[in-house]
């Protein structure tokens, strides 16, 4: 999994293969700590949020 | 004490999404405690599997896979439903399906919740579980379903939290408002993240019997790594999760009384359904004979050998191998009703294209998992049987009994289906 | 599956030079005595169950099938064959073995110096996916904990651990037996002789039905049976070898001798005679 583990080779496939898998989890990872720090921010800011206009983007519900 | 109550149920109500009904309290706890039994009942075994081992089960040296590993290839293949809506939905567009993506996603999450549980207690040392990480080879099937398993349950997980999040109670909190909705504008990265890994591993479920080349019953084709099994597989749970996301919503709809999906959005999920199941049965019939006239005479074998001996299980009746028909036959017949505008606007054909369109990806990894084991090879070896014990049995229920439980909680707490108000004024 | 595995990249480009080790198995000697079997559960610290009926799930690294040519007397023959671990090459044998090729925690491994596939009892995790790999069925689960009946216990070998529940073994050709043997040939300095690593099994078959060696080495037995060379002739008897199933491609090291035509036949599926689907199984459990 790591390259520091006696397994690992690089080659080809530990490369296509990690590389594939690293390249998800650091997009997942990015993701979240971008929602969440934007959420921190603007909950620091004082917008309660419920004023915004936030319809019509997918399953979001109907309820505001 | 009748006050206590009323107090109670008040409270509780205030849970509830605005502006629905929700059954009686006391009818949804019994409800919850018809299922939480079955849920200890199947925890019990799972502890006793844990504690004193797969000697609890029925598996032996001839079936190392069993049960348990038809169980998680068959909720990973329905519960496909989840990535390929969310693919459709934020990906290509399909504007409507945002109505039927919370519950695809939440199907999606118990199906794999369920199916990391199972493989945690299917696994002989589960304390080394982590091996599969840790030791990793990346030229094994198994490690390429662990990792991608792993991180697509984690986008699941980021899909799901905004739909929590978004009860009424939870969504006052400023911090859990900006998220839920800030989740939701970036969805269409995680979305993609979930369609890339969930090919994958989709795709190398179905690697796992096709590379096995001592195993002729298994062996497919190969294209670069990847054997034909790997693209069916794919593409049958991107044809028949659908199925069984519309299955599931049809049966929320008639325990709870209530219409919760439009139908045109039910027909549209249908409709694309329809077109990958028919697409996949060609592929799916044109694969199955080029492995019996092509790859198993180059092995000395015919495809009858398949067919023949043994037990009535696997084999044939009246000369006819009846299970290979069924597994096609459940792909052509829905396939047929759901391209078709009458049949998919026709409630009861509908219904039963999609019971049918998901007993076809679950009679397939019935097939390509048991049927792979009991095949003997060798030409003096003998043909095992198998019956799993209560252990086992019990176990396999659980994930059931857990995704009634939480579909349960869900749809009383949180906004699952947008259109609900709409339909059902109170 | 694309690259060679684990180990294999240091070693890989050499393996011609390796040794290769596998064994001639000769079917129109063994008498189904089942010593082999004994032998080999002793050496190598196999667990018993307190009640062994059930074969299905009892652990026989080496195990003695019984093949029989259904006819009916007078023509009825047997035939007994002892199955170890293969020790498959795999495709081309290249080390690719069925069940090292999908083992996900790399916890069974081809050695390219040595052609034998071993086991990592403490890497594996029980999956049991090389159990479904395997062809012959050479590959056994530990259901129970391992028990020994209270005497047995000072019997047990102190160059073999003793396997914990809930992970797969299978046959090693005796490795520890390879690697004591190597310590004192690189101790004194010189080769390893044939004689000096044989596997249990050999050992204890009173038929001598067994022979094991380097196919990769000319001077030994194996080599010359299994290469056809002029002093393997009074062992081949005009018989060819063969292993079993080997349109697989699994290139298992093991071979077998039989003069008789049937048994020949069942080594692999196109030369059957009848499809095992049209008779009563009759493999069985020795
Ligand atoms: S006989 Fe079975 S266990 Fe032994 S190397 Fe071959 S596939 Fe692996
Ligand atoms: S059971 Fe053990 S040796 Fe076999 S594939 Fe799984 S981890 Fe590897």
């Amino acid at each position: 999994m790591f390259p520091f583990s006696f397994e690992w080779h690089w080659d080809m496939s530990h490369i296509v293969f990690m590389g594939g898998l690293w390249y998800a989890i650091c997009i997942m990872a990015l993701g979240v700590n971008y929602v969440l720090g934007k959420s921190f921010m603007q909950t620091i800011k004082g917008d309660s949020g419920h004023g915004h206009d936030d319809h019509g983007h997918d399953g979001h519900g109907e309820h505001h | 004490m009748e006050a206590a109550y009323q107090k109670l149920v008040r409270l509780e109500s205030q849970l509830h999404p605005e502006g629905v009904q929700r059954a009686p309290l006391w009818q949804f706890v019994l409800w919850l405690g018809f299922f939480g039994t079955v849920l200890l009942w199947g925890v019990y075994a799972m502890f006793l599997c844990w504690f004193k081992g797969l000697n609890q089960t029925n598996m032996n040296d001839y079936y190392g896979f069993a049960l348990w590993i038809w169980a998680d290839l068959a909720v990973i293949a329905v519960g496909g439903g989840a990535f390929f809506t969310g693919l459709l939905r934020y990906v290509i567009g399909k504007d409507p399906l945002k109505y039927i993506i919370n519950y695809a996603v939440l199907i999606g999450f118990i199906c794999y919740s369920s199916a990391l549980l199972i493989l945690a207690i299917d696994i002989g040392q589960p304390l080394r579980g982590w091996f599969i990480f840790w030791h990793a080879n990346v030229h094994s099937m198994l490690t390429e379903v662990a990792f991608c398993l792993s991180c697509y349950f984690g986008v699941l997980c980021i899909e799901y939290i905004p739909l929590v999040l978004e009860n009424r109670k939870l969504d006052e909190i400023p911090f859990f408002h900006h998220t839920a909705h800030n989740f939701h504008e970036v969805m269409a990265i995680f979305a993609a993240t979930g369609a890339f890994l969930s090919f994958f591993h989709q795709g190398s479920l179905g690697g796992v019997a096709g590379v096995l080349f001592g195993r002729p019953f298994a062996y497919r084709p190969e294209f670069y790594i990847w054997p034909t099994t790997f693209f069916l597989f794919t593409w049958s749970a991107a044809a028949c999760g659908p199925c069984f996301t519309i299955l599931v919503t049809k049966i929320t709809e008639a325990i709870t009384r209530k219409k919760l999906v439009k139908d045109n959005v039910v027909e549209l999920l249908a409709k694309i359904a329809g077109w990958m199941l028919l697409t996949y049965s060609i592929a799916k019939i044109a694969d199955t004979l080029y492995w019996g006239f092509v790859m198993l005479p180059k092995h000395g074998l015919q495809i009858t050998d398949f067919y023949t001996n043994a037990s009535l299980i696997y084999t044939k009746l009246g000369g006819v191998p009846w299970i290979l028909l069924i597994e096609i036959l459940c792909s052509v017949i829905p396939a047929l009703i759901l391209v078709s505008k009458k049949g998919r606007q026709s409630k009861p054909a509908l219904v039963v294209a999609v019971l049918l369109g998901s007993m076809c990806a679950m009679i397939n990894r019935w097939v390509m998992v048991l049927q792979v084991m009991a095949a003997p090879i060798m030409t003096f070896d003998q043909f095992a049987l198998y019956f799993p014990s209560w252990q086992e049995l019990a176990t396999t229920v659980l994930p059931v009994a857990y995704g009634v439980i939480l579909i349960s909680l869900s749809h009383r707490y949180l906004p699952v289906f947008p259109q609900e108000r709409e339909l059902n004024p109170v | 599956m694309g690259e060679t595995q684990g180990h294999g990249h240091q070693e890989g480009n050499g393996h011609a030079q390796g040794s290769k080790y596998g064994m001639v198995i000769d079917l129109d000697k063994c008498t189904g005595c089942g010593a082999c079997m004994v032998a080999c559960m002793a050496e190598n610290n196999v667990p018993t169950k307190p009640d062994e009926t059930n074969k299905l799930d009892t652990i026989t690294w080496m195990r003695v099938f019984k093949l029989s040519n259904g006819k009916a007397f007078p023509e009825a023959e047997t035939c007994y064959l002892p199955r170890p671990c293969m020790h498959c090459g795999g495709k081309h044998d290249a080390g690719h073995s069925p069940c090292v090729s999908v083992c996900p925690a790399t916890a069974t491994d081809y050695s390219y110096k040595t052609g034998i596939v071993s086991q990592i009892y403490t890497r594996c995790f029980g999956c049991r996916y090389c159990m479904g790999a395997c062809p012959y069925k050479a590959r056994y689960f530990n259901w129970w904990d391992p028990k020994f009946p209270a005497d047995m216990k000072e019997y047990l070998s102190p160059d073999v651990s003793v396997r914990m529940r809930g992970i797969v073994e299978k046959c090693s050709f005796c490795f520890h037996r390879y690697q004591r043997a190597m310590d004192r040939a690189f101790y004194e300095g010189r080769e390893l002789e044939e004689h000096e690593y044989q596997t249990a099994c050999t050992q204890a078959c009173p038929a001598g039905a067994i022979t094991f060696g380097d196919l990769n080495n000319e001077r030994h037995m194996v080599h010359k049976v299994v290469n056809d060379k002029h002093e393997g002739h009074a062992v081949l008897q005009g018989r060819k070898p063969f292993r079993l199933l080997e349109e697989l491609d699994t290139n298992p090291k093991v071979y077998y001798l039989s003069a008789r035509d049937w048994v020949v036949k069942a080594g692999n599926a196109s030369l059957r005679e009848t499809s095992p689907a049209d008779k009563k199984p009759s493999g069985g459990h020795h």
